[in-house]
């Protein structure tokens, strides 16, 4: 019982969304709205959880004192920060909410994303080598994108020469057309599989043949 | 060749800084078409259409977003069109604020009739099909509280039927859902602003007729700058981020011009791990 009814439930429930997208009927056009009213509940409730996930697995972490428990302790600790100044106080501009997002979240997030500016120019002079035919298109495409994107750059190296004014011209259509061929038939390709896979997945979620979304087990059903 | 990696960082970070310090901005060249076709499609709309605007990124992807935002902002109120602001993505809810109170009042736009922030729901494919039926029932209050059908903002809007147009700008798999679900299935006309390296996945999109325009990356907002004519931070922005391809362009090449000096068959063992 306990397994049947999810699996009927999201049967019934992926048959219905299924057949109502074709069937534009003012009743079913009344049930989708009203799903989707319970699916903005369901993952509201989701979102709990996920709260909930988070300071069991920190607090567990600091109550063991297992190792870096402090960073825990850390996260904990601006969670109950965020939460008390965001639910007590509001969170437009000129509040506490405000003023720390601004200026700790802000520059803490895009401190660690601009890192990887570092380690992709480290990377590329390490690794990107045209040790074969395949490795030296990849790098040919790498450099015509690049300047393409930033065809200025080339005056930096070549000065105003005729060669320097050719290539600004045309390498942004070259790089355009590097985006709006070959990138893209391959890129078509892989959605193609893509498509078919979360087709593919869906019916046997349907079907109930996929039951790792239940839990406690490893998805293939009896 | 043997070259201490932290010299390559110290060259990325007076790439990127003496750029913005100086303030050399750099021609940008030609515009990419798909950058235009945003640029035409919010042309074509009449004073007083509602356009919805989507901030679904965070803090992490503001310096290639933002400036997009703000410069589309900017070009929908000159315009004189409705801006609906919303998040599907939780941080983006005080992005959109920050970019609605700068260049709102900078406009001269009203909070509630030229523009506003509905804030942020959870779970975005739901959303985004409730958007498709009812904006005020998915939305029935903005990010501050006030009631969404009391806004003179909202008049006459409470579905995809009634925006012309929706922009989103993501740094993640958002614009797929709104790709599925609000084109596919409500057939919104639909443009996205992305992040540079989302661009070969958005691209097929584009080429199907599914998108109608996309600005892309850091690029991609300084030419919306230049389109509209006012540079700001894309502009800025756009010579730190040449003057650190060309420094990972001539670290490509050196490194390749001491790899094939060496010998190819001498640097295919692994690479060195003092340079790791």
């Amino acid at each position: 019982m306990k397994l049947q009814v999810p699996l009927a439930i999201t049967f019934l429930v992926g048959l219905f969304m299924a057949v109502q997208f074709f069937v534009p009927h003012e009743a079913g056009r009344d049930t989708f709205t009203t799903l989707l009213a319970w699916g903005r509940i369901v993952g509201a409730f989701a979102l709990v959880l996920g709260i909930h996930s988070l300071l069991r697995t920190h607090g567990d972490k600091v109550r063991r004192r297992r190792r870096d428990w402090p960073y825990s302790l850390v996260t904990i600790a601006c969670f109950v920060l965020m939460c008390v100044i965001g639910i007590g106080f509001g969170h437009d501009p000129g509040t506490s909410f405000y003023w720390v997002f601004s200026h700790i979240q802000v520059p803490l997030d895009a401190t660690m994303f601009s890192l990887l500016a570092f380690f992709i120019a480290s990377a590329a002079f390490r690794t990107f080598r045209a040790r074969s035919v395949e490795a030296t298109l990849l790098l040919a495409a790498a450099v015509i994108v690049m300047i393409g994107r930033v065809p200025s750059s080339i005056n930096l190296v070549l000065g105003q020469s005729g060669l320097s004014q050719w290539l600004q011209e045309r390498m942004p259509d070259v790089s355009e057309w590097v985006m709006n061929f070959p990138t893209i038939a391959g890129k078509r390709g892989i959605l193609l599989g893509v498509a078919l896979g979360a087709i593919a997945t869906s019916l046997r979620i349907l079907l109930g043949i996929e039951r790792s979304h239940l839990g406690g087990g490893s998805g293939e059903g009896g | 060749m043997h070259l201490d990696r932290r010299w390559v960082f110290v060259g990325i970070a007076l790439a990127v800084v003496v750029p913005v310090v100086t303030g050399l901005t750099l021609p940008l060249g030609k515009i990419a078409p798909p950058t235009v076709m945003v640029y035409d499609a919010i042309e074509a709309l009449q004073p007083g259409d509602p356009i919805m605007i989507a901030v679904d990124y965070g803090p992490a992807s503001m310096p290639e977003l933002h400036p997009m935002a703000r410069a589309l902002v900017r070009h929908c109120l000159s315009r004189d069109l409705r801006v609906i602001a919303l998040s599907l993505n939780q941080q983006g809810t005080v992005l959109a604020t920050d970019i609605l109170t700068t260049v709102g009042p900078e406009m001269g736009a009203v909070d509630g009739e030229d523009y506003v922030n509905l804030g942020f729901k959870v779970g975005y494919s739901v959303v985004i099909l409730g958007l498709g039926e009812s904006i005020k029932q998915v939305y029935p209050q903005t990010a501050d509280g006030r009631r969404t059908a009391d806004l003179a903002i909202m008049e006459g809007v409470d579905s995809f039927e009634d925006v012309p147009l929706v922009v989103d700008l993501a740094a993640s798999n958002i614009p797929f859902a709104w790709i599925a679900f609000a084109h596919e299935r409500y057939h919104q006309q639909l443009a996205v602003g992305i992040t540079a390296v989302m661009a070969t996945d958005l691209y097929p999109y584009l080429q199907s007729d599914q998108l109608v325009g996309i600005i892309n990356g850091l690029k991609g907002a300084a030419e919306y700058e230049q389109l509209i004519d006012e540079p700001d931070f894309g502009m800025l922005g756009m010579s730190a981020q040449s003057m650190a391809h060309l420094l990972i362009i001539v670290l490509v090449i050196v490194g390749n011009i001491a790899y094939f000096a060496a010998g190819r068959a001498a640097s295919r063992g692994p690479e060195r791990t003092s340079e790791q």
